[in-house]
């Protein structure tokens, strides 16, 4: 049997003991017109070995496998130092429980601490909770976070939200926050960056969210929007790649008194793309905010004979606690993609990160290069991009992408679906994997694809 | 221990890390955006990092290495053959927006994973895209909301939940923007059917409740609860913690319930890690598929599809960035596969014969069961309150000791409604041997706290701390690492 | 037995009043902190806040616990004890004095009377402890 180690003589020495004659006598308390008995075979019947059940998957993920990635869009083909799953991967990390019980599992504890630590580091911010599951449903925590602010000072339910963030991000946090009332308002852009000539006036607002890099890898005036927000009173929400902070300033420093909550996906360190999911979302504030934080948070602490250690801290504002009156119903954090994290970002240090962000860059840059020689093909906003690059085509998107699948190339992001307005539009991204043959092979597929 | 960042010396890094000088790939980006200074990140060498971060393993209970008998958490084997497949580099390289025809594999092992779950919960339509359980509850009731919203029934602003419920309900309940209205259990851990009866009314949007309960027995009058909430127009919602005990054996559809969450990484062995990730699939009935959370995977003659907005217009609408936990998802179809159909009902006959087994062990070991009447189902609770009293113990006392002998602690204080409890469940994983050295430490604790109390009180002894001062942790805040 | 001085009225959510030359003076019982254990922290209302007799307007947590606090009467808060900021404990040391949580300057002092006396709050609390 499966997973499951009970020899006959274990069984029947077993239901001895408990004093039964069957497995079946242990489930007399259900009502019989519950029990499903013989349904039929479910679709997969029939149980398979280890060695069946690989294959089967294997077939499949072969299906999927072997194009060259040049999409971005809020996943990242990024390296992954070796080294990272290999520590991550360790049974003593992977097959833990949450670290309720602190003295049995101090490794984790310290483990997400020094997370914390480097996470409030990169974003110039006094505290970050132990993750949440990803950058979008972060993004409606934080959002939930300024909105608890404000209702002790202007009570305002509203928040501003730029049309250049990730059009995922802008869904996931409106699904989640206006079944409490949150009113979610949009400031447009003009030139794929935050329009500042359309700023809204007079009513209080919650929250005012940008990202940096946005969307489409432009950098937005987050010092001027930052002054702005914070003199209508509202709390400034930035949503940023991490990898890039290891270059470009953080939030805790936007503007005259900097961004109040800093949040993201943690993709970029060291988690495999992965079809999107487990990373991490992560949330850092300043002082003033931290017991707003939803989720765990670690702290330092003593033993009784003046040791050391880590314990989860704060835990009378969550859940299993404060019930209906949390911050959220949040439990888990993506503790595993943590663990990957924070040994990558040990593993890189500010050095490697700022080279991996920075070699990005510069493949983009190439790649952008190369990509608008070909005719009829322009970047399509004016100003310096970060990694990412939004192009205009001579024809549809999803078209040239479905061609350069036959070249085995996974040639971007189609921007049609979001912004139908942008024409046709391609989100593309060269991270530091990208080799110059690769950037090459794109240039000449596109090429062949546009001209043919 | 040291941190890694006490480690580090100015200078030091791990070159082979570094993809390579580039500084002049910032030219062109205006000066203001950059950062004046490096983060203070840790600067080791590529050994140091590999070494401080072996040794900090070491020093955690993990299912590997320990039982851990934590009620409501099926803390069962991770299988690693799970792990090596979802782990596989087609599946790892998979960009989250590649277009369908490039992703025939993996949504084809979406849609099994789906269709594996309809048929287990006997819902009519699964979204896997929940990323833990909690996620997966907020879904569930959001699309209560919506389905009440769409028939213009606006005034049912109230979801009921048992006075023992976990506090994710009630957490959940308040984030889609309901009141919370809590139904007393009664003395055999049953909902107490009168109080719900004058409870229900126009303002019940509906009720969340899980089955086994979590007082650890099968709720027997689940049929009469279901008609309750369903004849004054509210909807039953389940809450999938404690399926393990009923896998393979009872379908929540056929116990009336509207819609449900699981937790893949209790009832489908992937790996907790340490907190997470998770994975909180949700299933509905009729009623509520025009509200389901996208993306959801379809399939025609051509091959797999994504549903979206577009295919499901009154959908509550995506909860992530992508498609949720994906590699989760893809660790309990694996597992799903190496079980089978008649797997799945031998989890549920293992896991609840381990609980009985343990439950009568204990009980002659002279230990109380909260519910001696009842049957255990896949769990069971302990009341150490006679402990508490003759020896001046507690439950918490108990299950730091226990730590010592190399268990990990049951839950404990939960539910609420039990004094000193320990909510205990095996998992049917383990082997009998491991549930009687379970038993074996008990009595051996049991016997210490008439002998040496003052030794559970100050326990555990054998671990790398001692009992951790949490109200120094929570007045004295150190919640990032500062030079020295 | 925990400390419920006669001079004192109290909420049966375990806040007590003092009306002190025209103000009314709000903390939480010995009770009260005795179950709650350790005070971490307290959450305290704005300066200038208005609020309403029995709206919830601080927080009070232990490691294991979080309390809502309840206005016991209406009016604008006057004073905050800001030494609870760094020395929540003082709640647990000293309940009817240095750790008081707020003042209000009440719409109607008459309020007060319909709050319990030391009394009739000490059986409240007996009976809350069978």
């Amino acid at each position: 049997m499966p997973f499951i180690p009970h020899t006959p003589a274990d069984e029947q020495a077993m239901l001895e003991q408990v004093g039964v004659d069957s497995i079946a006598a242990l489930f007399a308390e259900i009502p019989a017109e519950l029990r499903m008995g013989d349904s039929p075979a479910l679709t997969h019947g029939e149980a398979m070995s280890e060695m069946a059940m690989l294959r089967w998957m294997g077939e499949r993920a072969e299906q999927d496998a072997g194009l060259i990635c040049f999409a971005g869009a809020g996943c990242y083909d990024h390296h992954v130092p070796a080294a990272v799953w290999d520590i991550a991967g360790r049974g003593e990390f992977m097959t833990a429980y949450t670290p309720y019980q602190a003295e049995a599992s101090q490794g984790t504890l310290q483990l997400v601490f020094e997370y914390q630590s480097m996470m409030c580091a990169l974003t110039a911010m006094d505290a970050s909770n132990a993750s949440v599951y990803d950058g979008a449903s972060g993004l409606a925590e934080a959002i939930l976070m300024a909105v608890r602010k404000a209702a002790r000072k202007s009570r305002s339910r509203r928040v501003l939200m730029a049309e250049t963030l990730h059009p995922h991000y802008r869904d996931a946090a409106r699904n989640i926050v206006t079944n409490q009332g949150v009113e979610i308002e949009t400031l447009p852009m003009a030139e794929g960056r935050c329009d500042l000539q359309r700023l809204p006036g007079d009513a209080p607002l919650a929250a005012v969210v940008v990202q940096q890099p946005n969307f489409f890898g432009l950098l937005e005036d987050v010092d001027r929007l930052t002054d702005w927000a914070k003199g209508q009173g509202a709390t400034v929400v930035g949503v940023v790649n991490p990898l890039t902070l290891s270059v470009l300033k953080p939030p805790g420093q936007w503007g005259e008194s900097g961004a109040d909550i800093a949040c993201g996906d943690g993709q970029p360190f060291g988690a495999p793309m992965s079809s999107g999911g487990p990373s991490f979302g992560f949330i850092c504030a300043k002082a003033a905010l931290t017991r707003q934080l939803p989720g765990r948070i670690i702290g330092q602490t003593e033993d009784a004979s003046g040791r050391v250690g880590y314990s989860l801290t704060l835990q009378a504002r969550e859940q299993h606690i404060r019930r209906g009156k949390a911050t959220s119903n949040i439990c888990t954090n993506q503790g595993l993609l943590v663990t990957a994290a924070a040994v990558h970002m040990a593993l890189m240090g500010a050095k490697g990160l700022a080279a991996a962000a920075s070699a990005s860059r510069a493949n983009t840059l190439r790649l952008v290069e190369r990509l608008t020689a070909v005719k009829g093909v322009r970047q399509l906003f004016p100003g310096p991009c970060f990694h990412e690059c939004a192009l205009a085509l001579p024809r549809p998107a999803g078209e040239v992408l479905d061609a350069l699948l036959d070249r085995g190339i996974l040639g971007g992001v189609s921007l049609t679906k979001h912004f139908p307005e942008l024409g046709n539009a391609l989100l593309v991204c060269a991270t530091e994997k990208r080799s110059d043959n690769e950037i090459d092979a794109y240039a000449k597929a596109l090429n062949s694809v546009i001209a043919g | 221990m040291s941190t890694i960042f006490d480690l580090g010396q100015p200078g030091r890094n791990a070159a082979a890390q570094c993809a390579g000088p580039d500084g002049e790939a910032l030219a062109g980006l205006p000066e203001a955006a950059l950062r004046t200074a490096a983060p203070a990140l840790p600067e080791v060498s590529e050994l140091q990092a590999v070494r401080h971060y072996t040794n900090l393993s070491a020093k955690n209970f993990s299912i590997d290495g320990q039982f851990y008998p934590l009620g409501s958490c099926t803390m069962k084997y991770n299988p690693r053959g799970a792990h090596r497949a979802a782990s596989l580099p087609g599946f790892l390289g998979r960009h989250p927006l590649a277009p369908e025809r490039a992703s025939q594999g993996f949504m084809g092992c979406l849609f099994a994973l789906q269709e594996i779950l309809k048929e287990v919960t006997g819902m009519a339509a699964v979204s896997l895209t929940p990323m833990a359980g909690a996620q997966g509850e907020f879904a569930g009731v959001a699309m209560i909301r919506a389905y009440h919203r769409a028939r213009g029934d606006l005034e049912r602003h109230e979801i009921l939940t048992p006075d023992a419920a976990h506090g994710t309900n009630p957490a959940t309940a308040v984030m889609c923007g309901y009141t919370v209205r809590e139904v007393a259990v009664d003395g055999n851990g049953d909902v107490d059917l009168d109080a719900l009866k004058a409870a229900v009314g126009p303002q019940t949007a509906g009720l969340m409740m899980t089955n086994p309960s979590t007082c650890g027995v099968f709720e027997r009058q689940v049929v009469q609860i279901a008609q309750v909430v369903h004849d004054a127009g509210g909807l039953l919602y389940y809450d999938g913690a404690n399926l393990n005990a009923i896998l393979g054996k009872v379908r929540p559809a056929d116990m009336g319930f509207d819609v449900l969450h699981l937790n893949l990484h209790k009832t489908f062995a992937t790996p907790h890690g340490g907190g997470g990730p998770g994975a909180g699939p949700v299933g509905v009935g009729e009623r509520l598929l025009p509200h389901l959370p996208v993306p959801v995977v379809a399939r025609n003659e051509d091959g797999y599809r994504w549903l979206t907005e577009d295919d499901i217009p009154g959908t509550i609408g995506r909860l992530s960035a992508f498609a949720g936990n994906a590699g989760i998802l893809l660790r309990a179809l694996a597992y799903a596969l190496m079980l089978g159909r008649a797997g799945m009902d031998r989890v549920s006959d293992f896991a609840v014969l381990n609980a009985a087994y343990l439950a009568t062990r204990l009980k002659a070991a002279g230990f109380e069961l909260a519910y001696p009447n009842r049957a255990a189902t896949h769990e069971f609770i302990l009341t150490l309150a006679a402990n508490a009293k003759a020896h001046g113990v507690s439950a918490m006392d108990f299950a730091k000791r226990l730590l010592d002998f190399g268990i990990h602690a049951p839950t404990t204080y939960f539910p609420l409604l039990v004094p000193e409890c320990f909510l205990i469940e095996p998992t049917e994983t383990e082997c009998r041997e491991e549930l009687d050295r379970f038993v074996d430490a008990m009595t051996a604790i049991a016997e210490e706290a008439e002998r040496d109390p003052e030794n559970l009180r100050t326990a555990p002894h054998n671990l790398p701390v001692g009992r951790l001062d949490d109200v120094k942790a929570a007045r004295d805040l150190k919640l990032r690492w500062m030079p020295g | 037995m925990s400390d419920t001085p006669d001079d004192l009225r109290y909420a049966s959510t375990h806040e007590w009043a003092r009306l002190d030359d025209g103000s009314v003076v709000v903390g939480i019982s010995d009770h009260a902190q005795d179950a709650l254990g350790d005070v971490v922290y307290v959450e305290l209302p704005e300066l200038g806040q208005e609020v309403q007799a029995g709206e919830e307007v601080a927080v009070v947590e232990s490691v294991k616990a979080a309390s809502d606090i309840y206005a016991p009467v209406g009016g604008v808060v006057e004073a905050i004890n800001e030494a609870l900021d760094d020395g929540p404990e003082v709640v647990n040391q000293d309940p009817y004095g240095d750790g008081w949580f707020f003042q209000i300057t009440p719409d109607d002092e008459t309020q007060l009377e319909d709050l319990l006396n030391a009394e009739a709050y000490a059986e409240q609390c007996a009976a809350e402890q069978d």
